[in-house]
């Protein structure tokens, strides 16, 4: 009996399993692993393809190619009646370039009589030859009469050639630099009078036409006058209107109300901003056009709404013993709040802030219609002179038909990618500092 | 720290509200045509480096008309100044200037501007009609005296002399000043070579309609407006080597190392051909001041002469450099006379 039991037992297939589709399932989830993984990858690829185009398009950028010459301040030149005790305007309009020209003349070995030769080298100096020059002669009168080396820049099109970005093997009358070009600057590249340094003038020179004298000095100040706008404005607004309707409105249909449209004004398109912006503060207030004063208000609109949203949650998160305790022991509900919620909540407040101030910074399209997106040479004194914006001077510089703009406009880029990088990582390390968790 | 916030934000509200803004407005202001705008930046340039005394002229882009718009905004501070401009001023355009209390309007013509065509630097050479154009980018073409929906789809079923591509240009938008020159000195002048403004009336059009059918251009993807400035469309070229671009002589000539420029009516535009008038697709360009503003806008009397002097728009200056035609020296000297004795619209 108990044989045939135990036989049975032995012979018998285990009780079947039931499929609970154990298998299906793990290879479901495999399977969704690995579209994680090439989400992630593909989003990687083309953040990788972006980075790499603008930074080999963009790092040539910060290098500028200019030559040492010997000037000869000559006061035959400068001031050939001898005037300018007199009248300071005379070293203002100078012809400064004449001098560039006759010192690379003189370098080159070119006799200053041979007068298709001397037209030749026309077009090889910047013009912002004069300006530089200008500059050390005002700066220091004494200069005149004496020889001094001064690193001029080159003209766009032979800083282009100068860094390889020019295909000299096309017939010549298809490019923009002349064999006779080439040859000087081979000869003065062998000599090493010819070199890239590093160009400072990207971040000090307004806008400009000739691309090895524009720079985004103007730009930065722009954007700085903008940034201390919106953050003087929509971080105590943005504060203040969140502590009172997290902290003390009464929960109605009316402060709903609110509520849905501060959500939905986070999401309008940043160019009705600048339509508002055109109707109300130029048109009707009458405030100046181009102004970077103009700009924060209308970046401090558009920031508002991601602040009090970031603030409102950082509230929230604070548990409500603080409260509650707080209030036992006999606070007011105002000290609750600045004494014991405020700080708790800071850092949360403190990365929305960042956050929409780096968004603000990279804006261009509501400051197109308050005239932002402008040429502006001169540096801004005050908030309320032109100024343009960052981003701005990129899409300046993307337009332009030069080719030398091409490398400009990347190292823009690449300089305000910078700038949100630094933001968004003080973000994330204020966030891990002070952040608490209940 | 949250005192000094609130102080401080308090202190810039102040400062927005106690008239900082409303000192003298020392700088030019200047908006409109993007063709306009190089050599309005080139000017101002040099014009702030000229005079010390002067700022630098703050030049906006935008576009003809957005730029007489703004212009006719009224007189006072908070409006510009000056507006560039790559074709006349409308009559409803002075209207709603004059409605809006901008009175006298002075007209500048700086030159001319050619307007080319040209496709990738490795395709073949090009000789192009308007009759070519009109053919292949209309929307509605002669056939057999009538105006039916134009049925090329390649090049060289408009001309059999054109390559065997496929019809794709890219030409500048409706907002562009562009693209009226674009329609009158090609489409239309091919469409009436053609009999199409006949064809037109006998499908019972009026003279208007006519020529309105004349410059509708094709819809159907294969004319593509471009609504932003020149780098785009050399961008397209760029991505599609058998399409055709349109771009301003300055542009074409400042990447001749990427394009190959096509013919006109058997005319190779250069500065030469269009100062001659031989090249038919050229233009003028303007820009116009608000006169109430001379005389209270420091520097703009000198700005606009010192653009007007031969040393600027002179056949030598560095606008003829960057690659606008001079106008001939009799009519320079006529734009600066009209300027000096104020005349206005």
């Amino acid at each position: 009996m108990t044989d045939v039991t135990m036989d049975t037992v032995a012979t018998a297939t285990p009780p079947a399993r039931r499929d609970i589709g154990l298998k299906r399932r793990y290879a479901a989830e495999r399977r969704f692993r690995l579209y994680g993984v090439l989400a992630i990858l593909v989003g990687l690829a083309f953040l990788v393809v972006m980075l790499l185009s603008i930074l080999t398009k963009g790092y040539t950028s910060f290098w500028q190619t200019t030559v040492s010459l010997p000037i000869t301040f000559d006061e035959k030149v400068i001031d050939p009646d001898n005037k300018r005790a007199t009248d300071p305007n005379v070293l203002i309009t100078a012809n400064y370039p004449a001098l560039a020209q006759k010192a690379l003349a003189e370098k080159l070995g070119i006799d200053a009589k041979n007068k298709p030769m001397m037209t030749r080298l026309k077009g090889f100096l910047s013009d912002g030859s004069r300006v530089q020059l200008r500059d050390v002669v005002v700066s220091d009168p004494a200069v005149i009469g004496t020889t001094r080396n001064v690193d001029i820049l080159v003209a766009a099109n032979l800083d282009s050639a100068f860094k390889g970005q020019i295909d000299l093997s096309v017939p010549e009358d298809r490019r923009k630099v002349s064999d006779q070009q080439v040859e000087w600057m081979n000869k003065l590249k062998a000599e090493g009078a010819m070199a890239e340094r590093f160009n400072t003038g990207l971040f000090t020179f307004g806008a400009s036409s000739r691309p090895e004298t524009s720079g985004l000095g103007v730009a930065i100040i722009g954007s700085f006058y903008m940034m201390v706008i919106v953050l003087l404005l929509a971080l105590p607004i943005g504060v203040a209107a969140s502590i009172y309707l997290e902290e003390f409105a009464k929960k109605s249909r009316f402060t709903d109300l609110i509520e849905v449209n501060i959500n939905n004004l986070a999401a309008v398109p940043s160019i009705v901003f600048g339509l508002l912006g055109l109707a109300v503060f130029v048109n009707f207030l009458g405030m100046p056009r181009s102004a970077s004063f103009v700009g924060g208000l209308v970046l401090t609109l558009m920031t508002l709404p991601t602040i009090i949203i970031a603030t409102r949650a950082a509230l929230a998160a604070v548990p409500p013993s603080i409260r509650s305790a707080a209030l036992g022991l006999g606070a007011s509900k105002m000290q609750m709040v600045f004494q014991h919620i405020l700080p708790l909540a800071a850092p949360g407040i403190l990365t929305g802030t960042i956050i929409g101030l780096a968004r603000a910074l990279g804006e261009t399209a509501p400051l197109l219609l308050i005239g932002m997106v402008a040429f502006v040479a001169n540096y801004p004194a005050t908030p309320f002179d032109p100024a343009t914006a960052l981003p701005v001077q990129i899409y300046m510089w993307a337009n332009e038909a030069e080719r030398a703009f091409v490398e400009r406009m990347s190292g823009a880029i690449i300089i305000l990618l910078v700038f949100l990088m630094a933001m968004n990582i003080t973000a994330i390390v204020l966030r891990r500092r002070f952040e608490r968790r209940w | 720290m949250k005192k000094a916030l609130l102080t401080a934000s308090a202190a810039a509200f102040a400062l927005a509200a106690s008239a900082g803004y409303a000192a003298a407005r020392d700088q030019i202001q200047v908006a409109g045509s993007s063709t306009v705008l190089p050599y309005a930046k080139i000017v101002a340039e040099q014009f702030g480096e000229t005079f010390s005394n002067f700022k630098t002229p703050v030049v906006e882009s935008g576009g003809s008309g957005a730029g007489i718009k703004e212009f006719c905004k009224g007189v006072g501070e908070n409006t510009i100044d000056i507006a560039n401009s790559s074709r006349q001023i409308k009559k409803d355009e002075v209207k709603s200037c004059q409605d809006a209390g901008v009175k006298d309007i002075q007209e500048v013509k700086i030159g001319y501007d050619g307007i080319v065509f040209a496709t990738d630097v490795k395709g073949p050479d090009w000789a192009l009609t308007p009759e070519d154009v009109y053919k292949a980018l209309a929307a509605k073409v002669v056939v057999d005296g009538k105006l039916v929906d134009n049925p090329n789809t390649k090049w060289n079923q408009v001309n059999p002399k054109l390559p065997d591509w496929d019809i794709a240009a890219y030409i500048p938008g409706e907002k562009h000043g562009t693209r009226e020159v674009f329609e009158e000195k090609l489409l239309i002048a091919g469409c009436k070579k053609l009999g199409g403004v006949e064809a037109g009336k006998a499908g019972g059009l009026d003279d208007k309609a006519a020529e309105a059918a004349c410059k509708a251009v094709r819809k159907d993807g294969k004319a593509v407006d471009i609504d932003g400035d020149y780098t785009e469309t050399l961008a397209r070229i760029d991505s599609n080597k058998t399409g055709v671009g349109v771009f301003g002589l300055a542009f074409y000539e400042n990447n001749a190392d990427k394009l190959k420029v096509a013919t006109v009516s058997g005319i190779t535009p250069s500065t030469e051909t269009i100062a001659k008038g031989e090249y038919p697709v050229s233009r003028p360009l303007f820009f116009y001041v608000k006169k109430a503003h001379l005389g209270v806008v420091p520097g703009l009397k000198e700005y606009v002469d010192f653009f007007l002097d031969d040393q600027m728009v002179g056949p030598e200056g560095p606008l003829a450099e960057y690659g606008l035609v001079a106008a001939p020296e009799a009519e320079r000297k006529a734009q600066r006379e009209a300027f000096d004795s104020g005349k206005s619209l």
